[in-house]
C-alpha cells in the first residue's frame, strides 16, 4: 500500500511539476525518463529473463535509424517509423537471440555475442553511404508539427517519454503476473530445472526478447525526434547499451519500478557530475563507474532490494 | 505399456554410460532402479527425461517414440522428474516454484495458483507457501521438487535420490508420500540409495551395474541375487 501511495504521488508530481521547471532541469528529466525506460525495455530481457544483453544499441540504432530514414527519404511520419523501426528491431532480436540461444549460449558468452552484434550494426552504419556514413543524420530544424514527432519547446517532448516510461512500466507489472512472466523468471533461475517443469526455455527467452528490443527500438526514435541528430557511436555505440543495463541493475533488475528508481539516482548524478566537472571528459564516467561498484559490492540486488530487506526486517 | 526402453546406449566419448539397456514400465507400477555409485542411473534418468540424446536404441513414451524430443516436450506428454541435487527456483516462493508446473497444463494464472496450492497441501507444504525456497530445509525443498514434478500432472514421475541426505523420520514421511502419489494412478520410477524404502516401495526393481543392467525382479529375488551382491559388496575386493 505504502508503495503504490507512493508511486502515485510521484506519478502526479512528474504530471505536474514540469511546466514550472527550468529547460535545464527539464532537460535532466528527459534524460532521467528516457534511461528509465530503456531501462525498463531491457529489464524485460535482463532482469526476468536474467539474460543479460550488452548489446541493446543493437535495438536503439535500429529505431533511431528506421524512423529518422523513413522520414527523411519517404516523407513517413516517424510516428509510424517508430512503429516500424520496432517491428524491424524485433525481428533483428529473434534472429540474434535465436542464433544464441539455439546454440546454448548462456552468461556471458551470450553478453558478448549481444555486444559483437550491436558492434556489427555500428560499424556497417559508419561505412555506408546512403545511411550518413559516420557523419550520422539531422531531421532539419522546422515548424513544429505533432503528426510528425516535431514539438515546439520541450515540455511535449518530456510527456511522450512520461507516457512511455509509465508505459513500460505498465507493461512490466502485466508480464510480472502473466504465465510468461512467471516462465521467464524460472528460466532465470534455472534454465534445466525450467525446462523439466515443462517451460520452453528458448521459446520463452526469444519472446522476451522480441519484446525488450521492441520497446528499445521506440526509445531510438524518441532520440532521434527529441535530439533531431543521431550517429553511428551516439546510437549503436556500446555507452547506450550500457546505461539502459545500469538502471535496471542499480535500481533493481528484475522489478517492476527498479529500472525508473534506478535512473533516479544515476541519470542525475552523471548529468549533475559532467557539469560540475566540465572540460574534465570521462569524470562522469569515472563517478559512474564508482556508483556501479558500490552498488554491486552492498546492494546486490539494487536499491528496491534494499527497500524489499527493510520490508521484510 | 506406458514407457518402453529398447536396447539404449550412451557413450560419452570412450566411456559407456549405459549400454543396451532396456527397459518396460506399466500403468500404474512402482519399479526401482539401484545400482552401485556411477553404474548409470542418472544417466538413464536424463535420457528419459530428453537432456542428453541418447547414441543408440529406442524409448516409446505411450506408444509415441520421446528420443529427441526437448525436456519440456517431454513434461508436457507426461514425463516428469526430479533432480538428484535438488534445483529450486530460489528466489522463487515455494507457491510460485509449483506454479511453474502447474502452468504446464493452464494458461490461467489463478488456475496455476489454485492447482499449485492444492499441490503444496497434499505434500504437506501448505504452511511454507510463500516462504522463498532458498530458506527450506533440505527435507521441504526434496519435498518442493516433488511438487513441482506432481503439479505438471504426469502419468509417470522419475524420482532421483529424495531421500538421499534425509534422517529415518524424514524418509518414512517421503515413503508415505510416495504411496500416496501411486495411490493417485501415478507410476513411478525411483533411483534411491536407502535400501530399505526401494524394498518396501517398489514392485519391481532393476539393477544396474556398469551401464548394464545385471538383475530384475522381485525385490526378494532381487536382494538374494549372487550378481548383485558381488556388484554391491565385492566392488571393494
Amino acid at each position: 500500500m505504502v508503495a503504490e501511495t507512493l508511486f502515485g504521488v510521484l506519478v502526479a508530481g512528474l504530471l505536474i511539476v514540469p511546466p514550472f521547471l527550468s529547460p535545464y532541469f527539464l532537460e535532466i528529466l528527459i534524460s532521467v525518463l528516457l534511461f528509465a525506460y530503456l531501462g525498463s525495455a531491457w529489464n524485460i530481457l535482463g532482469g526476468y529473463a536474467g539474460q543479460f544483453s550488452f548489446g541493446h544499441a543493437a535495438y536503439f540504432g535500429l529505431g533511431a535509424y528506421t524512423s529518422t530514414l523513413l522520414f527523411l527519404r519517404l516523407g513517413v511520419s516517424p510516428w509510424l517509423g517508430m512503429l516500424a523501426g520496432g517491428v524491424l528491431a524485433a525481428a533483428f532480436g529473434l534472429g540474434a537471440g535465436y542464433l544464441s540461444f539455439r546454440y546454448g549460449l548462456r552468461g556471458p558468452y551470450f553478453s558478448l555475442v549481444t555486444l559483437a552484434f550491436a558492434e556489427m550494426l555500428r560499424v556497417i552504419a559508419v561505412n555506408t553511404k546512403a545511411v550518413g556514413s559516420s557523419l550520422g543524420l539531422v531531421i532539419p530544424s522546422r515548424e513544429a508539427a505533432p503528426a510528425s514527432f516535431v514539438f515546439a519547446g520541450k515540455l511535449p517532448y518530456y510527456y511522450v517519454i512520461l507516457t512511455m516510461a509509465l508505459l513500460a512500466v505498465v507493461i512490466t507489472r502485466r508480464l510480472e503476473a502473466s504465465r510468461l512472466g512467471y516462465a521467464l523468471r524460472a528460466v532465470r533461475e534455472n534454465e534445466d530445472a525450467a525446462e523439466a517443469a515443462g517451460v520452453d526455455a528458448l521459446g520463452m527467452k526469444l519472446r522476451a526478447m522480441a519484446l525488450s528490443s521492441f520497446l528499445t527500438a521506440l526509445g531510438g526514435t524518441f532520440y532521434a525526434q527529441y535530439f533531431a541528430y543521431i550517429d553511428p557511436t551516439i546510437t549503436f555505440g556500446p555507452a547506450v547499451s550500457i546505461q539502459g543495463l545500469l538502471q535496471a541493475i542499480v535500481g533493481g533488475a528484475g522489478t517492476a519500478v527498479g529500472p525508473l528508481i534506478g535512473s533516479f539516482v544515476l541519470t542525475p548524478i552523471s548529468e549533475l557530475s559532467r557539469a560540475a566537472i566540465r572540460g574534465r571528459a570521462g569524470v562522469d564516467v569515472m563517478v559512474y563507474g564508482l556508483v556501479l561498484i558500490l552498488v554491486i559490492s552492498f546492494l546486490p540486488n539494487g536499491l528496491m532490494g534494499l527497500v524489499r530487506r527493510r520490508r521484510s526486517a | 505399456m506406458l514407457l518402453e526402453v529398447e536396447n539404449v546406449t550412451k557413450r560419452f566419448g570412450g566411456l559407456t554410460a549405459v549400454n543396451r539397456f532396456s527397459l518396460a514400465l506399466g500403468a500404474a507400477e512402482i519399479v526401482g532402479l539401484i545400482g552401485p555409485n556411477g553404474a548409470g542411473k542418472t544417466t538413464v534418468f536424463h535420457l528419459l527425461s530428453g537432456f542428453h540424446p541418447p547414441t543408440d536404441g529406442a524409448i516409446r513414451f505411450k506408444g509415441a517414440s520421446i528420443v529427441g524430443a526437448k525436456p519440456h516436450a517431454i513434461c508436457r506428454r507426461g514425463l516428469a522428474r526430479t533432480f538428484q541435487i535438488v534445483q529450486p527456483f530460489v528466489n522463487l516462493t515455494a507457491l510460485e516454484n509449483v506454479m511453474i508446473g502447474a502452468f504446464n497444463r493452464t494458461d490461467e494464472v489463478a488456475a496455476a495458483r489454485a492447482q499449485a496450492l492444492e499441490v503444496l497441501e497434499f505434500v504437506g507444504l501448505a504452511g511454507k507457501r510463500d516462504a522463498p525456497a532458498r530458506e527450506l530445509t533440505l527435507s521441504d525443498r526434496k519435498r518442493l521438487e516433488m511438487a513441482r514434478g506432481l503439479a505438471t500432472r504426469p502419468e509417470l514421475l522419475l524420482l532421483d535420490e529424495v531421500m538421499s541426505g534425509l534422517n529415518p523420520t524424514e524418509i518414512e514421511a517421503i515413503i508415505g508420500l510416495i504411496q500416496r502419489i501411486h495411490a493417485q494412478g501415478v507410476s513411478l520410477l525411483i533411483i534411491e540409495h536407502v535400501m530399505r524404502a526401494i524394498m518396501a516401495l517398489s514392485q519391481r526393481i532393476v539393477v544396474l551395474h556398469h551401464g548394464e543392467k545385471i538383475a530384475e525382479g522381485a525385490p526378494a529375488e532381487v536382494a538374494r541375487d549372487a550378481r548383485v551382491i558381488e556388484a554391491y559388496l565385492g566392488e571393494e575386493a
